[in-house]
């Protein structure tokens, strides 16, 4: 068993269809996320008692922890053997190329990956242990994030970094569908329309707050 | 017409390579690429100078020797041909064209234009076939296959090995090639009986061989000149899993 799945990991197409279950999990996280944030529309006490509740889950909260932690480190070291091997793949460039059908949100996937990494830390630090946050509350999280976005640069920086995941989560949508091999001719072009509607949704939500808080609709 | 080329020269794998502009002029539009190339190499050979060296046969679009990158673009910007089927007329009056090789690891330089694809021929000895036992033909439609399975199969056969998705893929992968085969031969009952097996050596030879992963760009199928789409990588994909679970 073990050997199967190590020689399934040393091709190119194991490492991928590692990256995408990991990339499929944590884009899950990322939708509920988005979603349980939403209730800072409500005001301090929904939100706040939503909160409360996730941390009451006791030793659940560090699996899912442990879980999530997991899938950023498989997802992140296959991607970077995916990467080395693929610059080893053409040791001379071409002088001109030109392409036709690739996105902007493809080509950069490997680099929204360490750049999304550096946010999630500097994220962490802010909202979940306050090291760089001025005025941390814990447990009061209303407070925490609506003085954070307050600071013009945060909000911009949080809005610009959303919007690096949201291109992320275009192609990572729908390419693990076509890695796990999900795929017919009847319903292939849906694939695409279920990524933008899913990273619109995510990075749609996670811009749309810092932007109600820093537009002092939300205070 | 006229043209100003800019060509990949390179004497051999050792020697170090450089683009050399050449003029090519009174080229009819009807001329095509390759023509063009035996004209200005006719010029050079009177000169005294080596004529630019490029794989063709048969000239057709069918038998997947030649092939260049022309402008950025594998087998030049037409789509769903290849570069012997594209013509002068295609292009602009005093344009300049930029021509190189394949380039890819796993595609070595021979020499100006032409590389070594030996490295697919490993992939089909790998499991590109199918084992019969051979003798007198069978009757035709002895094996009933469905029509819509027969067509894909087809479809997938259409490849001709020429290396334009390894050429235009941003991370020179050949998974397209690979899954056309798979796909050709997992489609029809023939195939089935080493189906699991094939997918794993030619998965392997693939990788042996030194090309990239794929990352979904759709860069292969654009440039195909027999239009393979890259729903058959999926195929790949779905054939490579299971294979890993079935005995």
């Amino acid at each position: 068993m073990a050997t199967v799945a190590l020689k399934f990991y040393s091709t190119s197409i194991g490492k991928k269809v590692v990256m995408a279950i990991t990339g499929l999990t944590l884009a899950g996280f990322l939708l509920v996320h988005a979603l349980g944030n939403l209730q800072l529309l409500w005001g301090p006490a929904r939100l706040n008692a939503y909160a409360a509740k996730l941390q009451s889950m006791g030793p659940l909260v560090w699996a899912f922890r442990l879980t999530l932690l997991a899938a950023v480190a498989l997802h992140a070291f296959s991607a970077v053997l995916l990467w080395l091997q693929n610059r080893a793949s053409r040791p001379v460039r071409y002088q001109v190329q030109q392409y036709r059908e690739t996105s902007y949100a493809a080509r950069t996937m490997i680099w929204g990956g360490p750049i999304i990494a550096l946010f999630v830390i500097y994220h962490l630090l802010h909202f979940t242990t306050g090291h760089a946050h001025g005025t941390f509350v814990k447990g009061d999280v209303y407070a925490n994030v609506t003085v954070g976005f307050r600071v013009w640069w945060i909000a911009i920086l949080y809005i610009v970094a959303n919007m690096m995941v949201a291109f992320h989560l275009y192609h990572g949508m729908w390419s693990w569908l076509q890695t796990l091999g999900a795929n017919h001719p009847k319903y292939n072009h849906w694939r695409q329309i279920f990524a933008a509607a899913f990273a619109g949704v995510v990075g749609g939500i996670n811009i749309f707050l810092p932007l109600v808080v820093l537009l002092g609709i939300r205070k | 017409m006229n043209f100003t080329l800019k060509v990949w020269r390179q004497k051999n794998p050792n020697n170090a390579g450089r683009f050399r502009t050449y003029a090519a002029t009174d080229i009819s539009s009807d001329t095509s690429f390759l023509e063009m190339l035996d004209i200005v190499n006719e010029q050079l050979i009177e000169r005294g100078d080596d004529p630019i060296a490029f794989d063709h046969d048969c000239r057709e679009g069918i038998c997947g020797t030649c092939g260049c990158v022309i402008n950025g673009f594998a087998h030049g910007h037409q789509e769903g041909t290849t570069l012997c089927q594209l013509h002068m007329r295609s292009f602009d009056d005093g344009q300049v064209i930029w021509i190189e090789p394949w380039r890819a690891r796993a595609f070595p330089l021979i020499t100006d234009l032409m590389v070594d694809r030996s490295s697919f021929d490993t992939i089909i000895q790998a499991g590109g076939f199918i084992s019969i036992r051979t003798g007198s033909p069978p009757d035709g439609n002895a094996i009933p296959i469905p029509k819509d399975e027969s067509d894909a199969a087809f479809e997938a056969a259409a490849c001709i090995g020429c290396g334009a998705c390894v050429a235009s893929c941003p991370n020179a992968s050949a998974m397209l090639f690979v899954s056309a085969k798979i796909t050709q031969l997992g489609l029809v009952p023939q195939g089935q009986p080493e189906r699991w097996d094939r997918v794993k050596s030619m998965v392997a030879a693939m990788e042996e061989a030194g090309f990239g992963a794929c990352t979904n760009h759709g860069e292969c199928e654009a440039a195909c000149p027999k239009e393979i789409p890259m729903d058959l990588i999926a195929r790949l994909n779905r054939d490579l899993v299971c294979s890993m679970v079935k005995k």
